[in-house]
């Protein structure tokens, strides 16, 4: 697959990894922080923590959007849905996601209406398709798919759809990035700078990281030489004692961002003064809401939507694992009440989520390999 | 030998059906308890049971697949190969299949017609008699127009004994074919993604592939499976669950077409974890492997066969993919349903 | 951040211009490009796609230039081997700048 296979050739990844070893002082720790959700499944499911020096730790950000989503909010939009006549339609990421009455497949079980969805233009095709429903789109993501329910909206509004509606959990990267820095015990050397997120909003946003906090940043992609070679563009920052915003996905990223996206968001959304997000608290000025002229496709307002407020289980340990504090493993209920079959926290659920990528495709490793192949 | 599970679940989910984690909980915590004999045998595609004497293998299985028809088959095709596939990956010839039709009234003849044909000429490409059968109709809106259940015996092919704790460590996996194909067909074949691409289900019978393997390297045979639902990732968890030994499979030698990558990709699912219908996955003593391999080769349908990995200590009752670089990750049993992976 | 893939633009709907039929590997579909609308792709290019969008348009020289970059990496190596070669077994390796 194009711009896919060269990206993944062994040799290529054998030779950055001996970059990588090259580059690392074996009489330093590096705590590298990977923000997005979609770097951390990347890194599990091409096993990349095998290919590097043991004095690379990799730290799990809070960049996957189920995972730092409340529990209320999932509650919130499944008891929308119960009005009758009413169809939910979400991304499949969401479908297991628990909520204190069941996750959406539950409710589907149970009778509910639900739809897994590809892209929000599907939930408007459903609600045009089915004139009698209302269509409850359940959003979620952060800038990178914050644009395209924009737009979505905007064709229903040009097209006058009047049984669509859009939950929006829609959050933005930026205030995640500061909290995590904020943290009291957080101790990191440099990020991994989101992939996608940028696309949108280019790499200028994260400016503040380097000179303000003093810590290089790589916007990176997802491939495993683009993961490698952004952690080589890391180590080589840190070596030297610099800090600054490097673009390593260049391919798709650029530094000014995509102005169209930009600009539809700017018309559809607009700042919540404050969002809860699991794990890091109330953080202002963190996501986003429809503004007042899409008031018609806002489900906030034309659906009765309680304003539930649940606390994560007490023994659930996601905000520490979403904070990086602790690791998968070392959370309580890791393996034994929370496993993917039996999420108890989104995490687990997500397959961008730390814990799941963690359980699924690591934890029952028992050695973990101390060398590299030679290149067949 | 497997751990005890006990079945709590308050009610049944999609996901107990689809092949992995849950059905196993609902099998082994729910239906063997009640209805099996204590045996300590792990439980396998088909049954071996004894008629004054004379072994013979029993196996059935329902097909509720939606939509009916596809490309490279119909739910016909499926319900006569797929308890076919079950006989011979337990080393048995299936000789004759009752069939049982549970129809949905409203279903127009030409459907059924269409559908019973399809299963005549399956059933004659397969070597295989249909001797009976049942007829139930329930009332519009149940049975997704139909669901058709068979039940398979056969006799035990001579040369062959298939249970997991002869595998050993240094024993081959061989699989027969490219992967993925039959499950990602149905998926696009919903047009509830709008995804097209040129895929076919793989529905076919194996047995002339498990005949070819047992006349070049029978005694080399381990195990067999046929991975359909839960896909090869969930058949070779089942083993090395049972075998305590683990599965380590090499990523590029694993076969999958084009398509069913790309699909992979764009849905966020592993090809592990899809369905098959037309495959056979086979443990083999090393010394028989490329003897096994090669007669695959010669076979009709056999030419894609791949040896993708083979048995090791570790990770015990696991299964380890590794890649070319040395990056290693451990591929579970299928969770719930294959759901598109998004965000 | 969210599962975004190449896809090749196969051609654009004589409906809606907006509307494009790309292909991942064989497997065909619908996309729009509404967010593309200020640098339009034409068939034959790459793009970007995210829940049935297209994000960006695909540099194919910046992502050659990137290979480029990381096959140099195992040049430098291989130019070290070299002047290792030449008697200097005693050397130390020294980290490439």
């Amino acid at each position: 697959m194009k711009y896919v296979d060269e990206f993944r050739s062994p040799e290529l990844i054998s030779k950055t990894a001996e970059e990588i070893r090259r580059l690392a002082d074996p009489n330093r720790r590096y705590r590298l922080m990977e923000i997005c959700g979609g770097h951390t499944h990347a890194i599990y499911r091409f096993g990349l923590g095998d290919v590097l020096p043991p004095n690379i730790e990799l730290i799990h950000g809070p960049g996957c959007p189920v995972c730092v989503l409340p529990m209320g909010r999932i509650d919130a939009g499944l008891a929308a849905a119960a009005r009758p006549g009413t169809i939910f339609a979400a991304f499949g990421d969401m479908m297991r996601v628990p909520g204190t009455q069941g996750s959406p497949l539950e409710h589907k079980a149970r009778g509910m209406d639900v739809r897994i969805v590809y892209s929000p233009s599907d939930a408007l095709k459903l609600a045009k398709a089915n004139p009698e429903k209302q269509v409850l789109f359940f959003a979620i993501g952060f800038e990178t798919t914050a644009p395209s329910t924009a737009l979505t909206l905007q064709h229903a509004k040009k097209e006058g759809v009047p049984n669509f509606f859009v939950f929006c959990n829609h959050i933005t990267i930026n205030p995640a990035i500061r909290a995590i820095l904020n943290s009291p015990d957080m101790r990191l050397d440099g990020f991994i700078g989101p992939g996608h997120v940028s696309t949108v909003i280019g790499c200028r946003p994260y400016e503040w990281i380097a000179k303000d906090q003093n810590k290089p940043i790589v916007v990176s992609g997802f491939e495993p030489l683009d993961l490698l070679q952004s952690i080589v563009m890391l180590l080589r920052q840190l070596r030297n004692g610099e800090a600054k915003v490097e673009n390593q996905y260049k391919r798709v990223v650029a530094w000014e961002g995509n102005k169209v996206a930009l600009r539809a968001m700017e018309d559809v959304f607009e700042l919540r003064p404050h969002f809860e997000w699991r794990g890091l608290g109330s953080i202002p000025e963190s996501a986003l809401r429809l503004r007042e002229k899409y008031a018609e496709w806002d489900a906030e307002l034309q659906f009765d939507i309680p304003g539930i407020r649940v606390t994560d289980p007490e023994a659930a340990q996601c905000g520490e694992v979403l904070r990086g504090i602790l690791k998968p493993a070392q959370c309580r209920l890791f393996g034994r009440e929370c496993t993917p079959e039996r999420p108890v926290g989104a995490l687990m659920v997500s397959s961008e989520g730390s814990c799941a990528a963690y359980y699924n495709y690591e934890h029952r490793k028992t050695a973990p390999l101390t060398t590299i192949e030679a290149p067949a | 030998m497997a751990p005890k599970t006990r079945f709590h679940d308050p009610q049944i989910e999609m996901a107990h059906g689809a092949g992995g984690k849950a059905s196993r909980r609902l099998i082994e915590g729910l239906f063997v308890p009640l209805l099996y004999e204590t045996s300590s045998e792990p439980l396998g595609d088909a049954a071996r049971v004894y008629l004054n004497g004379a072994p013979l293998a029993i196996t059935t299985d329902s097909f509720v697949v939606r939509p009916l028809v596809f490309p490279g088959g119909s739910i016909g095709e499926l319900a006569v190969n797929g308890t076919v596939n079950d006989l011979a990956v337990s080393g048995a010839k299936a000789e004759t299949l009752v069939v049982a039709f549970v129809l949905e009234a409203g279903l127009p003849t030409e459907i059924l017609r269409a559908e019973i044909q399809a299963m005549a000429a399956a059933a004659q490409k397969a070597g295989v008699r249909i001797v009976g059968g049942d007829t139930k109709v329930v009332e519009h809106g149940k049975a997704d127009s139909m669901y058709i259940s068979t039940t398979g015996i056969g006799a035990p092919i001579s040369g062959i004994t298939v249970d997991p704790a002869s595998v050993r460590r240094g024993d081959k996996v061989l699989v027969s074919g490219p992967i993925g194909d039959h499950g990602i067909t149905i998926l696009l074949a919903r047009g509830e993604l709008d995804l097209e691409a040129d895929l076919r289900s793989d529905t076919r019978s194996v047995l002339p592939l498990v005949e070819a393997m047992a006349r070049a390297a029978g005694p080399s045979i381990r195990w067999m499976r046929d991975p359909t639902r839960g896909g090869v990732a969930t058949s070779l968890n089942e083993l090395a669950r049972d075998c305590g030994l683990g599965v380590v499979l090499r990523d590029d030698a694993i076969p999958v077409r084009d398509a069913v990558r790309g699909a992979c990709e764009l849905l966020g699912l592993d090809p592990l974890h899809i369905a098959n219908e037309g495959q056979l996955l086979a443990v083999m003593g090393a010394e028989g492997a490329d003897a096994a391999l090669h007669a695959l080769h010669q076979t009709h349908g056999g030419e894609e066969a791949r040896i993708i990995g083979e048995i090791q200590d570790q990770p015990a009752g696991s299964v380890l993919v590794t890649t070319r670089y040395g990056g290693t990750r451990i591929v579970d049993m299928l969770v719930g349903d294959p759901l598109p992976r998004i965000c | 951040m969210c599962l975004a893939i190449p896809a090749k633009i196969i051609e654009i709907s004589t409906e809606n211009d907006n509307l494009a039929l790309v292909d991942v590997a064989g497997v065909r579909r619908h996309v729009d490009l509404g967010l593309l609308e200020d640098d339009r792709p034409k068939p034959g290019d790459w793009v970007l796609i995210h829940v049935g969008y297209a994000m960006t348009k695909i540099s194919e020289q910046d992502a050659t230039e990137q290979m480029r970059i990381l096959e140099m990496l195992g040049e430098s190596e291989a130019a070290m081997q070299e002047v290792r070669g030449y008697g200097s077994e005693n050397a130390e390796r020294k980290p490439v700048t």
